[in-house]
């Protein structure tokens, strides 16, 4: 387990370039034949930039920080701040901590959550489209007589 | 699927769609698109060895295949937001009962803005995704 990043760090700025071909492959494995995605004018399909991680070296990561055998992706959510993304578009992608909170787990011990939000701007720096992940840490096993 | 975009209103429900029997050709076909490779998606050895009973479906590639079935509903330029919450896994056989309903319209300057309630279910009754979007209607 690595150490976690708090709320409000950033990852490195990373570059995203939207390609075609990645837009029907995706659009493919969704069983998707909507013709908005094909061609040379193809946008992104709504869970499209979960594909943007193939893009993000190691430092543009933010650090969750949590027990990777607890660890479970709970919500996921993509906004768009105009129509989406189209093929060729170059973007510029941050990840950052939006927030860090704890609830009581149903078997005792406390539930970790983040939230990281990865930001997508274009080459103006206007901000097009938000990736918001919410992970999860399960509580941790009772430590006397619990199973691992 | 074809919908009258301007008859949309708070009730509207989606013409149901079903995915399946879903495959691990499938799941291996999203871990390329997506970059996402964890072996428990297309490894049955490894799935059965960390006690599941097979290879599941990534999450994320059930709520592609829902946000699909959004699209197809209310237009692929539309959509504004697509959040997801994860609820249950989905295994080779499964097949995805996809469902939709509008549970909120606010006309606004740019149009109306439509927000529905999606869910995938499999065989109809264990639910393993649930959304919500909004999409940008012209008004």
């Amino acid at each position: 387990m690595s150490e976690a990043a708090p709320v409000g760090a950033r990852g490195a700025e990373f570059e995203v370039v939207v390609e075609r071909g990645k837009i029907a492959e995706f659009a493919a494995a969704m069983q998707s034949e909507d013709p908005a995605y094909r061609g040379p004018d193809a946008i992104v399909p709504p869970t499209f930039l979960a594909s943007a991680a193939l893009w993000r070296p190691d430092e543009a990561r933010v650090e969750v920080g949590f027990d990777r055998r607890r660890l479970l992706h709970g919500e996921q959510e993509y906004v768009f701040h105009g129509p989406p993304p189209r093929a060729g578009q170059e973007l510029r992608a941050v990840e950052r901590v939006e927030d860090r909170y704890s609830k009581p787990g149903k078997r005792g011990g406390e539930m970790n959550f983040c939230v990281v939000v990865t930001e997508f701007r274009d080459l103006d720096g206007v901000l097009v489209a938000e990736a918001r992940g919410t992970f999860i840490e399960r509580a941790a096993a009772p430590a006397a007589g619990g199973k691992s | 699927m074809s919908t009258q975009l301007a008859d949309v209103e708070v009730g509207t429900q989606a013409p149901a769609a079903e995915y399946g029997p879903l495959t691990t050709r499938m799941f291996v076909r999203y871990s390329g698109a997506s970059g996402d490779l964890n072996p428990m998606h297309y490894d049955d050895a490894m799935a059965r060895s960390a006690g599941y009973p097979s290879v599941f479906s990534q999450g994320m590639h059930v709520a592609a295949l829902l946000a699909g079935y959004a699209v197809d509903w209310l237009g692929a330029e539309n959509v504004r937001r697509f959040g997801v919450r994860f609820r249950d896994q989905v295994y080779p056989g499964d097949v995805l009962t996809c469902s939709g309903v509008v549970t909120a319209v606010q006309p606004g300057p740019e149009g109306r803005l439509v927000t529905v309630s999606l869910t995938a279910a499999v065989g109809g009754e264990r639910t393993a995704l649930m959304a919500t979007a909004d999409f940008l209607l012209p008004s």
